[in-house]
């Protein structure tokens, strides 16, 4: 990371934890803040962090492994997160899986190379009536099928200029 | 950085963290905390403070409740569920170690329904341990061996872990074996709450969590401090300290080898716990013969070194003092921190590099000893250093890592070659069939002579202080300590405090003694002078005098600062027969300052065999030329911001 890039970390994450003293209730503000603007919590962030709130760089690291939303691994800018529970199930949410994995190019738990999309599971977001429902980032989408789940990704895509699938990077290499 | 770091940054609650000597107790309101109620155990009657757990007021009337997770030096976290009990009323059974009696209930420890969950607890527990206990380091001293036993685990009857991850032996101290990690946590709270290192915390969430270090990062390049309090802390064998009793037993083997060992007073005084005697009991004595026994061909006494740490460490203040005080030379760094505690050294290295110019550059007294071994003794005795085996046995996990620092090696050898643990030594006597404890006595070996009662009290916390204060009031008042203080015990500085502060002044100034002649002219600028010392035990407890220090509180205005990285000091440390407690770490407490009041010699620099070693090695005295080429060192700046 570049000294300038680890200058601006240290002000977004300084900004949130100074509102709480730096106390450490400002651990969760914190990684969602960073999780948000850059997309994955790295070691040094985390060290950062630790500093900052005055605790230990293993209680960031727990925090941030505990939550879905903000682990640390370095997704993509959409991540399109499907919900995996009963009730999305028994609406069939293995064929609007099988068809996001299609127009992704990438499989679940995965980040496309040009790291633009990410797809991961979900648990219950709370439309169950509604199923199954998926999440785009904070879009919540609902009463999916193949068909409106690839409108959906095509939409997104003529958003992303210049995006690469996996398997069209693949086919390059 | 932010300034406003004031705040508790500690994670316990702040009922835990207030210390109860200072704030005086509030009087007992019939209804509050620490009005007594009655409750029924077992349909045994008792009376307790109201707020005392189930397991505490069991413990009262002698009721065995078995835990896990639990552990007196430790937060409560009610996370194994092994003491689950039933109280009448409620619905589900309830964890007794996190169940504060607040109603006068009626408890049963044993019922049906108890002994069922109990033994489905431990079932399930032990579906994720990989249990070769006969290939176990903690083979016969495990508490989920016991608890399998006493529950007559016959089956695994939820399966049994197959698939081995791979063991981290990447340290030098710590080896640490997750296929037998029960996750209760204590590792956890030991390094974060009691410690305050933070090296583990438990990772990810539900059936998936496991206990990792920083990005699962080996042990050796986190900033771990090898305190070994983990250790002695882990319910089973996950956490274990690297074993050096192979390659111990190899040198004892080889006759082309001069095998000698360094005993150090805190495992004197916990040997006798291996032999299932009392904590407290000291078997200095009844060692030594054992030890001549199994092979070494001398067994010396770490005392002699850590007078000589004394002197050293002691002139290097005096020397400080005098720079800052007479010379106004503002560029020297006080308070000066003692450097004896491997475990203290590699703290301050990581978390508080800024002040490695006030450690003593002293070496600790196992890496002096180890320089003079393979010099001085190599040549009075004339052998060849090569051929010389140093074995170092420390009640210390850190110890190891020490003698592993590559600019330990001021002999021209690797100074200490191994350091042995208590638990590692009591397993040695055990293999060679020796039951220390009904041992004949025998002495230290000569040149360095016996024990003395100044170098033993290194042992516990505020020892090194003592010791450094009776030499220091005696040199520079001329007068006998004993006319000072009562029988020459400096009180203020003992104790179990985790931070304690004194201030002795100097009324009187003698002449300066030869030893010292070269270096100061007189003491007259001592007279009148308040000498502030303090001591800190516990890295958590070094971590608040060292915020204090750093903010410019009232302990950056000390002059020498004792820290010791474990809690009570060395016969707490991380080598020490397991288990642990407040009671056990007294008991050998008053083992150590019990047996240091019938030696003669409890002065460092009365030491005969230190008096010798000046008149006949280093010839330039302390802190001199030759001084500073084998008994100081230098420290590195680490950083706590790893890759």
């Amino acid at each position: 990371m570049l000294i300038t890039e680890r200058d601006r970390l240290r002000e977004d994450v300084l900004a949130i934890a100074e509102l709480t003293d730096c106390h450490r209730a400002s651990l969760i503000p914190i990684l969602r803040k960073v999780k948000e603007k850059y997309r994955g919590i790295d070691t040094y962030a985390m060290q950062l962090i630790a500093d900052v709130l005055g605790i230990h760089p293993v209680e960031v690291y727990s925090v941030a492994t505990f939550y879905s939303f903000i682990q640390p691994q370095t997704q993509g800018r959409l991540a399109f997160r499907l919900c995996r529970t009963l009730s999305c199930e028994l609406e069939g949410k293995e064929s609007v899986a099988e068809q996001l994995q299609r127009d992704l190019g990438i499989g679940f738990g995965e980040t496309t190379p040009d790291q633009v999309f990410s797809l991961e599971w979900a648990n219950c977001m709370g439309m169950c009536d509604q199923g199954p429902a998926m999440l785009v980032n904070e879009t919540v989408y609902t009463q999916l099928t193949p068909g409106k789940v690839h409108d959906i990704v095509e939409e997104y895509k003529s958003q992303q200029e210049g995006h690469v699938t996996k398997r069209q990077a693949e086919r390059v290499l | 950085m932010s300034d406003k770091t004031t705040l508790p940054k500690r994670r316990a609650p702040l009922s835990q963290l207030l210390q109860p000597d200072l704030e005086p107790a509030p009087p007992v309101v019939e209804g509050t905390i620490g009005a007594k109620i009655t409750v029924t155990i077992d349909g045994i009657e008792t009376k307790v403070p109201l707020g005392t757990t189930i397991l505490e007021a069991a413990k009262s009337i002698g009721v065995k409740i078995p835990t896990l997770c639990y552990h007196p030096d430790l937060e409560i976290a009610g996370i194994c569920r092994i003491c689950v009990v039933e109280v009448e009323g409620q619905r589900t059974l309830q964890a007794a170690c996190a169940y504060p009696i607040t109603d006068p209930i009626r408890i049963n420890t044993y019922s049906r329904a108890v002994r069922l969950a109990r033994r489905n607890v431990l079932d399930l527990i032990l579906s994720e341990h990989c249990g070769d206990c006969y290939s176990c380091m903690k083979n016969g001293n495990c508490e989920l061996q016991s608890l399998a036993e006493e529950y007559g685990v016959d089956e695994f009857r939820f399966g049994h872990l197959e698939v081995p991850v791979p063991v981290d032996d990447s340290s030098y101290s710590v080896v640490r074996d997750m296929n037998k990690c029960i996750r209760c946590r204590r590792c956890v709270r030991t390094c974060i709450d009691l410690q305050e290192v933070g090296v583990y915390e438990a990772v990810n969430r539900s059936n998936r969590v496991s206990i990792e270090t920083f990005l699962d990062k080996p042990l050796l390049t986190v900033p771990c401090i090898n305190c070994g309090q983990c250790i002695n802390r882990c319910p089973t064998g996950a956490l274990y300290a690297k074993p050096a009793l192979h390659a111990v037993w190899k040198a004892i083997d080889d006759p082309a080898k001069h095998v000698i060992i360094q005993t150090a007073p805190s495992p004197r005084a916990a040997m006798g716990e291996m032999f299932g005697l009392e904590p407290g009991t000291t078997v200095t004595y009844q060692m030594n013969t054992a030890l001549k026994r199994m092979g070494f061909e001398h067994v010396f006494d770490t005392n002699f070194t850590a007078d000589l740490t004394i002197i050293e460490e002691g002139t290097e203040l005096i020397l400080r003092l005098y720079k800052a005080l007479v010379q106004g030379d503002t560029s020297v760094a006080l308070p000066q921190f003692t450097s004896c505690s491997p475990g203290w050294v590699k703290y301050a290295e990581h978390f508080w590099p800024e002040f490695i110019p006030n450690l003593s550059t002293a070496k600790s007294p196992q890496q002096m000893f180890g320089a003079l071994i393979k010099t001085y003794y190599a040549e009075k005795m004339g052998l060849d250093p090569a051929s010389v085996v140093s074995v170092a046995l420390m009640p210390c996990s850190a110890k190891k890592f020490e003698c592993n620092r590559p600019e330990m090696n001021d002999s021209g050898y690797k100074d200490v070659d191994f350091g042995l643990t208590t638990r590692e030594l009591g397993s040695m006597f055990r293999q060679a069939g020796l039951h220390v404890p009904t041992m004949p006595k025998s002495d230290f070996d000569d040149p360095f002579g016996g024990a003395t009662g100044s170098g033993l009290i290194f042992g516990a916390t505020g020892g090194v202080m003592e010791s450094a204060l009776r030499t220091v009031l005696e040199l520079v008042t001329g007068r006998k300590l004993e006319t000072i203080y009562e029988h020459g015990d400096i009180i203020p500085v003992r104790g179990f405090e985790g931070v304690r502060y004194a201030e002795l002044t100097i009324d009187e100034v003698g002449p300066v003694p030869s030893i010292l002649a070269h270096l100061v002219p007189d003491w007259e600028w001592l007279r009148g002078a308040t000498l502030k010392v303090a001591i800190a035990h516990g890295t958590a407890n070094a971590r608040k005098v060292m915020e204090d220090i750093k903010a410019g509180g009232h302990f950056s205005k000390c002059h020498f600062v004792e820290f010791m990285a474990c809690p009570g000091g060395c016969l707490g440390g991380g080598g020490q027969p397991i288990p642990t407690s407040k009671e056990i770490r007294s008991a050998r407490a008053r083992a150590i300052y019990g047996e240091e009041k019938t030696l003669d010699v409890r002065k460092s620099f009365e030491n005969p065999a230190v008096v010798r070693i000046y008149e006949e090695f280093l010839t330039d005295g302390p802190c001199g030329h030759k001084s500073h080429e084998l008994l100081h060192t230098g420290y590195i700046d680490r950083g706590k911001f790893i890759e």
